[in-house]
């Protein structure tokens, strides 16, 4: 590992769940949380999808937002030194159309003072939608993470976040550790259609089984790679599922959408219950 | 790390209902949101587990009742699976309230004469946006409009507080036109079709005007981007921008709405 592992604490927020860490910091003090992961920062602004971008399915939420977001400079000047003020761990999140740019960026926020971690966004599910560089392959996301690990300063951690695809996921965790990734981040939203057929995501309790059997399988295989899980978690019973399967910490997302102080909760009732093994 | 007037996220309780034509009222008791709020600012509730989505309700009213100081009242219109569970409520239910949110409607510095247009349910805050109006003299007219009688809000009480109320079934956009020729501000709250009239009217009038604009809300609270609303000028710097309806809005200047991309 690169560095020390930057989290205090096992509950992080989830990419793209927090707002700006402003919104979420109205809910709770964000340095109670374990660390608070952006939504994926391209190169520059992105405007996000037009059309309907969230919509309700059984237990879960289908997205498509299409990475809205402000773009490195606006971050790094406005977004970061906000998060930092409010006393959060950050995780950047980091997406691109290219193998350049996911360089670029990772370059430019890896290197900002204040980014505790990246975590190099692998699988966004609609990504021919929101315009970012297609990984299909395991060498396709250890060529990204190689990239990205090029240029990082020791002591930022490299975070590979990978979809909860049970016939692949351990593939790809091996062939992201292999190219430099510190942890993996199992997983992403999975990919739906949102009603009209266009390509989303699917998240929330819906998925908890398939992040939890993906998670599992994760830590069977990579003994030596601490796994981040994160898949339709709701409350404190959920993280414990996860974290007894192995999983070093978990991330909570869509539950944010449905009590803000989710993550706070949850972080709550772990520090209640003693040190999670 | 929580402002003094920032959201608070409460398990508040149904403490009365009532039907009214097509809407279900609800008060709730939702401690602490209801002295934070102000016309124009809205909550967000939660449907039961299975429904992630929180719904958007405009607070109608702020009142003490049965030894509460500062209840909430909702008005429900019955249309999806979470609103109907809304409407299904009985008093004592507990529901989880996030609010006050988004930014309300602003008031004129100066006594101006004043255009309120509300359509069905979302004319909910409207009548508190009246009293605030005549504290700080300003005159207010205002057109209360609905698809159909059963869907008209307020119509009695509007007419016992505001001198000039005027009631449209059916089209409002020839009422809009005409209200607004005597008009300096215009406020309105309703569905995009009648925001625009309003939008349109105003500016063909040079009349400032502000909108209400609901969007499909996910989240409510800034967390989640699934509110987009393309601005053709950002306030702060000119530009175009897509910003987010439930913390940037609801209550916009109209002339900074990209209507066409909406």
């Amino acid at each position: 590992m690169s560095g020390d592992w930057p989290f205090s604490g096992p509950v992080l927020s989830a990419s793209g769940c927090g707002g700006t860490g402003r919104e979420l910091a109205s809910y709770g003090d964000l340095a109670d949380l374990g660390g608070f992961v952006t939504r994926s920062i391209t190169l520059h602004a992105r405007p996000g999808a037009r059309g309907e971008r969230i919509v309700e399915s059984p237990s879960g939420l289908v997205n498509a937002i299409g990475l809205q977001n402000p773009g490195v400079e606006a971050f790094l000047g406005e977004e970061l030194p906000a998060l930092l003020e409010l006393g959060a761990t950050v995780v950047a999140s980091i997406a691109g159309h290219s193998l350049g740019e996911y360089a670029e960026v990772s370059r430019a926020l890896g290197r900002a003072a204040g980014v505790s971690a990246l975590e190099v966004n692998l699988s966004a599910p609609d990504a021919s939608g929101a315009g970012v560089f297609d990984i299909r392959e395991p060498f396709q996301a250890a060529g990204v993470v190689a990239a990205c690990r090029r240029d990082l300063p020791g002591g930022v951690l490299l975070l590979a976040k990978l979809r909860s695809d049970a016939s692949r996921v351990v593939e790809t965790a091996r062939a992201v550790t292999e190219a430099g990734a510190d942890a993996v981040v199992v997983g992403n939203a999975v990919p739906a259609a949102m009603p009209d057929g266009r390509p989303g995501g699917l998240s929330g309790p819906a998925i908890r089984p398939l992040a939890l059997r993906s998670v599992s399988l994760a830590v069977e295989a990579l003994p030596g790679t601490p796994v981040i899980a994160c898949g339709g978690i709701m409350d404190p019973a959920d993280a414990r599922a996860f974290l007894d399967v192995g999983a070093r910490a978990v991330q909570v997302g869509s539950a944010l959408f449905h009590d803000p102080t989710a993550a706070h909760r949850i972080a709550a009732a772990l520090a209640a219950g003693g040190e999670p093994r | 790390m929580s402002t003094p007037l920032g959201p608070l996220h409460v398990t508040g309780e149904v403490l009365a209902t009532k039907t009214v034509g097509a809407h279900r009222h609800l008060t709730l008791v939702a401690p602490g949101i209801g002295e934070r709020s102000r016309p124009g600012s809205f909550v967000a509730v939660s449907t039961g587990e299975a429904r992630l989505a929180r719904r958007a309700l405009w607070i109608h009213r702020v009142r003490p009742m049965g030894g509460h100081r500062a209840t909430l009242d909702v008005v429900v219109e019955p249309r999806g699976s979470g609103s109907r569970w809304l409407a299904g409520l009985a008093p004592g239910a507990a529901v989880d309230v996030t609010g006050p949110l988004g930014r309300p409607f602003a008031l004129p510095r100066e006594p101006a004469r004043c255009l309120l247009v509300g359509e069905g349910y979302a004319a909910a805050p409207l009548l508190a946006l009246a009293e605030r109006l005549r504290q700080r003299a300003c005159p207010v007219h205002l057109v209360l409009c609905a698809p159909d009688e059963s869907r008209l809000l307020d119509v009695l009480e509007a007419r016992r507080s505001v001198a000039q109320v005027d009631v449209v079934t059916g089209d409002p956009q020839a009422a809009i036109a005409a209200a607004v020729a005597s008009a300096d501000v215009v406020y309105s709250a309703g569905s995009v079709p009648t925001l625009r009239a309003c939008a349109d009217a105003a500016a063909a009038a040079g009349v400032s005007c502000q909108v209400a604009l609901e969007r499909h809300l996910t989240c409510a609270t800034g967390l989640c981007s699934g509110c987009p609303v393309p601005l053709l000028h950002h306030e702060e710097d000119g530009g175009p921008r897509v910003v987010r309806d439930c913390v940037d809005g609801p209550v916009f200047r109209a002339g900074l709405v990209d209507w066409e991309s909406l």
